[in-house]
């Protein structure tokens, strides 16, 4: 359980951190200190089987269908480096501490930095190279989440862009590399792809996976032509520059390169490919880092250098560049984070981090000052420091593997030491010469516990330089292992070999540099040069961005050219794609046996002929006479109702019945805002060439969709129905739904998690109706009363709905239908209980009870209702959902799956026994959830008038003057 | 039978796609309920016409051929409902975009 612990640890504190207040900096530390002190302890406690060279393996079930494990394994390569990510965590969040001011929403950033903890310990700790990828990926997202720290600042927003997009594309051509190696070796298992480098070197797809998983790799370690994104990345707090980009995060591909080593390593595609991007790499920032005026920018290129340098050893590829490599991952670390926390101090102390400002602060940060000469001695490769050491071992290397051919490469690793003494020069010149007097702030050495890290890593640094076969020997032995296995070279970590060629490179390197910079800084005056020479037309960053902005321009371009925001042209290409793809996707026709078919009942055709008629008639009235043609299509929709009834579906009939009445009162209320649109009568318009064109073209449209959907419906008739599980149904519905109405028992019973999400889609719809009717603001022309409504001779003018219906010509009306509510209630009651025997149920009796409700507003009107009786239609909503969700969750009570339904036998005096499935009380949910959202949408619809109503009488706005030019607008 | 519904179908479809493709919210909503009453008919005739047998089993044991497909007829029923809150949004959103543009063509804007 040790290694899931340590990777759960992070996350979990990950989620306590983002829980605690603003100010709770020291708690947020703790926490934090606490996380990796403990992550420290299990990775310790894991020591003696590493060290015995034991491969630990924990494993869980992930997509055990797909042939996935999650597996959590350590050896000695992945616990060198959880040791790194823990033990450089730890003294950053010490560090962090007393870095982040108190006005900084610290829970982000702990957050953010445990999270980013914990997906680095599973990138290391990974035993399944898909799950490898996926924290991969979680590791690419906290660095983006904390580079965009600052987000307020828009370099900070910029350069988490880039970093982001760089290393997440890296991260796709990982896992597609990654699935390519799955495919050649048929497992994901790490321990089954490094077992098997012979057969994944040999295969045809070697060099597409070789060429993956280097993307992946080189975008994270920032190396070229990828680097650019590393100094963007600088824009983050100080702690993150120093523990991610600098000594875990970027570390992660050359790590990924070494974990693979043993599957990929050794052919010359892969010394081209690696190797070639280091070189580059190491020169490139070696070179650029000189001519930064950016403290952290100057760090960041040598970063960049340094991987590139790490890059080139793996790229070698021999067990001695290995050895040579890991070495220097675990130096490089070391001094950089101090150097970039000391980078920080000076930022934080001094107001500013412009080498061209920053002299003499040996006078006022005397230790801080010592601290970082000696770490950036370490990076130039002085003798006595670890630097040093993997530096030589890196010289002998090319050497060696140079021999006298390729000499090319022991120069361009002497011109890279060149360059890194003159950059660390370049760093330490901030400490000498006369105090600067123009600082934003006056510096001071910082607090204790912020040097402190500093001062733990920078005595590592010592320890290892001077004692290195004592101190680093025996973990580096455990990483090398676990690397190389039987191919582990004999080394020697020594300070002195002898006077040898390597030593001889080092001091040229150390010389070289010292004259360069003296150079420099006398004939080329490093402080006023604004730009790298030679090189300062290379910008990567700045090709990302032109690439990035080309790419939206021609996105944007090809959205004009092909897309269209108005709606005709997309339907209409929708329903040329409805006629066309099914003829395209369907090949010839099954050869059917045919039925014989039903004769044609004559009055069942003759209300077709009107159902028919109504629609086409609705049809060609819609433009002008919108009240008539709603009539019309209500009447097809009451044919389409009295064919259900006709057909064996009076559940359908009913249902259809009830929706037409609401949807046609529904309409109704919206007619009234919508523009009046006459038509000409005296004088028809003129219709044009191309309206003639564009109405000719959609008719064919709309007769071949018709005529297709028609020869379907033919074609499906008059074949015989295929086995369904109709007869399921049909056959479990009394007995096992205890109900005799199949239809109802489908609903609530056999389908109810449908019916559940059905009545959920009802709830969304009518609050989403309610919330945009809160906004709705009529057109000043339909504000008024309308015209109908004005007329001079009509009695009911001036008098309000509930006037008119209880004094005034709606007497009559007025008294029956009120009386009539009791009995719809009545109805509704009825239709509702016999639902689950015959036809009937929640649907239809919501409705018809919302219909009885509705008729008592249509006629007295809203004030005058909800002054009587007041629903409230939201809290039928919320009931109706609870009362459907705690049914089916009663079922977990008696240890059945979600919705299970339960039949009781209950004796009532004078009923009788009683029939009582709990899918009624489902059922009364559903009724009570169609009540609430009938009268929810229509109620909100009517308000409408209400609230933009003028009293009865006063004449409408002028609303000639408005858009009369638009209202009249022709319409096609 | 089967002519008469295949026939219905294709002229409630066919109208519906007339008017939807017209540039009058009110036309479209009208085309919208017409095509939705073609598509449920048409789901529901997927199950066959069966005229008098109502898929209601008095006792246990029933021959489910004695009996319609009740099937497309819960989906169906689901449809009509759903197709209701459809409209009613659709008529929420014609009558708001009315009010916020001054006109009811579907784009929001007379055609130039």
């Amino acid at each position: 359980m040790l290694l899931s612990t340590l990777v759960l640890l992070p996350f979990l504190g990950s989620v306590l951190a983002a829980a605690m207040p603003q100010d709770a900096r020291n708690r947020e530390s703790w926490l934090a200190i606490a996380v990796a002190l403990c992550g420290l302890i299990a990775a310790g406690a894991l020591l003696p089987q590493i060290a015995a060279g034991e491969v630990v393996r924990e494993e869980f079930a992930w997509l055990p269908a797909k042939g996935l494990t999650f597996v959590l394994r350590a050896d000695g390569l992945a616990w060198v480096f959880a040791m790194l990510v823990l033990a450089i965590g730890l003294l950053v969040v010490l560090y962090a501490r007393y870095y982040m001011s108190p006005q900084d929403p610290v829970p982000r950033f702990f957050s953010f930095l445990l999270a980013f903890m914990g997906s680095m310990l599973g990138v290391v700790l990974s035993g399944n190279l898909v799950q490898l990828v996926v924290f991969w990926e979680l590791t690419s997202l906290t660095s983006f989440l904390l580079i965009g720290y600052w987000h307020h600042r828009a370099d900070a927003r910029r350069g988490a862009r880039m970093a982001f997009t760089v290393t997440a594309t890296g991260g796709l051509c990982l896992m597609a590399g990654v699935l390519v190696l799955g495919h050649i070796v048929g497992s994901y298992d790490l321990d089954v792809v490094l077992a098997a480098g012979d057969l994944i070197r040999g295969h045809d797809l070697y060099l597409p996976a070789l060429v993956l998983v280097a993307l992946g790799a080189l975008t994270k370690s920032a190396q070229f032509p990828f680097h650019f994104w590393l100094p963007h990345a600088m824009a983050a707090p100080t702690p993150v520059s120093s523990y991610l980009h600098s000594a875990t995060m970027v570390k992660a591909g050359v790590f990924l390169l070494a974990r693979l080593w043993p599957a990929l390593a050794g052919t010359p595609e892969w010394t081209w490919i690696v190797g070639g991007a280091g070189v580059c790499t190491l020169l490139l920032g070696a070179f650029i880092a000189i001519f930064q005026h950016d403290l952290k920018g100057l760090l960041a290129y040598s970063t960049i250098s340094h991987l590139g340098l790490i890059t080139v050893l793996i790229g070698i590829g021999t067990p001695l560049a290995m050895v040579a490599a890991i070495f220097h991952i675990l130096n490089h670390a070391t001094f950089k984070a101090s150097l970039f926390m000391a980078a920080g101090i000076i930022d934080h102390e001094t107001g500013t981090r412009d080498l061209r400002v920053l002299r003499g602060l040996r006078h006022t940060l005397p230790v801080t000052a010592t601290l970082a000469i000696v770490a950036s001695a370490a990076m130039a490769g002085v003798p006595l420091l670890n630097g040093f050491l993997s530096k030589e071992m890196f010289f002998a290397e090319t050497l060696h593997v140079g021999g006298d051919r390729n000499w090319w490469m022991s120069y361009a690793a002497v011109a890279m030491g060149i360059f890194s003494v003159a950059y660390s020069l370049r760093f330490i010149s901030i400490f000498f010469g006369a105090p600067a007097e123009d600082l934003p702030r006056d510096p001071h050495e910082p607090p204790r516990w912020m040097r402190f890290p500093v001062e733990l890593l920078v005595l590592a640094c010592l320890v290892v330089g001077v004692a290195p076969a004592i101190s680093i020997e025996p973990v580096l032995h455990i990483a090398v292992l676990a690397t190389l296995g039987a191919q582990a070279p004999a080394y020697d970590l020594a300070l002195w070999h002898g006077f040898n060629l390597p030593l001889a490179m080092s001091l040229v390197a150390l010389g070289g540099g010292v004259l360069l910079y003296a150079v420099l800084r006398r004939h080329f005056d490093l402080r006023a040069r604004a730009e790298v020479p030679l090189l300062h037309r290379l910008s990567g960053a700045q090709a990302f961005e032109t690439a990035l902005l080309q790419l939206t321009r021609g996105a944007g371009w090809l959205v004009k050219q092909l897309g269209t925001t108005r709606q005709q042209p997309q339907l209409l290409v929708m329903m040329l794609m409805l006629l066309a793809v099914p003829v395209l996707l369907a090949g010839a026709p099954p050869a059917w046996p045919k039925v014989p078919l039903q004769g044609i009942d004559p009055l069942f055709a003759g209300i077709w002929l009107i159902g028919g008629g109504c629609a086409l008639a609705g049809a060609w009235m819609a433009k002008y006479h919108r009240l008539a043609a709603l009539t019309l299509i209500g009447g097809t929709g009451i044919i389409t109702a009295a064919t259900f009834l006709w057909l064996s579906a009076p559940d359908l009939a009913l249902t259809q019945l009830m929706v037409e009445t609401v949807t046609t009162v529904l309409i109704l209320l919206g007619l009234r805002w919508l523009p009046p649109r006459i038509e000409a009568t005296d004088e028809p318009e003129r219709a044009t060439r191309s309206v003639w064109l564009r109405r000719s073209r959609d008719l064919a449209v709309a007769v071949a969709g018709g005529v297709a959907l028609a020869a379907l419906t033919y074609a499906v008739l008059v074949h015989p129905a295929a086995d369904t599980i109709a007869d399921f149904f049909l056959l479990n519905a009394l007995e096992g739904g205890g109900g005799s109405n199949v239809v109802n028992v489908l609903l609530v019973d056999f389908r109810s998690f449908d019916t559940l999400g059905e009545i959920t889609v009802l709830a969304v719809v009518a609050l989403t109706v309610y919330a945009l009717l809160r906004r709705f603001r009529p057109a000043p022309e339909s504000v008024g009363v309308p015209m109908q409504q004005r007329h001079d001779a009509d009695p009911a003018r001036g008098q309000s709905p509930a006037e008119q219906a209880n004094s005034g010509y709606l007497m009559v009306a007025g008294i029956y239908l009120r009386l009539l509510l009791p009995f719809m209630g009545v109805i509704a009651v009825y239709f509702f209980m016999r639902g689950h025997n015959l036809p009937g149920g929640g649907f239809v009796a919501g409705l018809i009870f919302a219909v009885a409700i509705l008729v008592q507003y249509m006629l007295a009107g809203t004030v005058w209702v909800e002054s009587h009786l007041r629903l409230r239609p939201h809290r039928w909503l919320g009931a109706g959902l609870v009362l459907a969700c705690v049914t089916g969750l009663a079922a977990w009570l008696f240890g059945h799956p979600f919705l299970t339904t339960h039949t009781a036998h209950v004796d009532w005096p004078l009923v009788g026994e009683l029939h009582l499935p709990s899918a009624f009380i489902f059922d009364l949910g559903v009724f009570v959830v169609v009540v609430g959202t009938t009268m929810l949408m229509l109620v909100a619809l009517a308000h409408q008038s209400l609230r933009a109503h003028r009293l009865p009488g006063e004449d409408a706005p002028p609303a000639s003057h408005h858009d009369d030019g638009r209202a009249e607008g022709r319409a096609f | 039978m089967e002519i008469v519904i295949a026939l219905a179908v294709g002229v409630m479809f066919g109208s519906g796609i007339w008017l939807i493709l017209r540039p009058r919210t009110f036309q479209f909503i009208a085309g919208m309920m017409l095509m939705s009453y073609a598509v449920n008919i048409f789901i529901f005739a997927m199950g066959r016409l069966w005229v008098d047998m109502p898929p209601i089993t008095p006792a246990a044991g029933v021959d489910p051929a004695q009996y319609a497909d009740p099937l497309p007829q819960g989906l169906v029923l689901t449809a009509i409902v759903i197709g209701f809150a459809t409209t009613a949004l659709y008529l929420v959103m014609m009558i708001g975009a009315r009010g916020l543009t001054g006109s009811d063509h579907v784009d929001g804007e007379e055609p130039r």
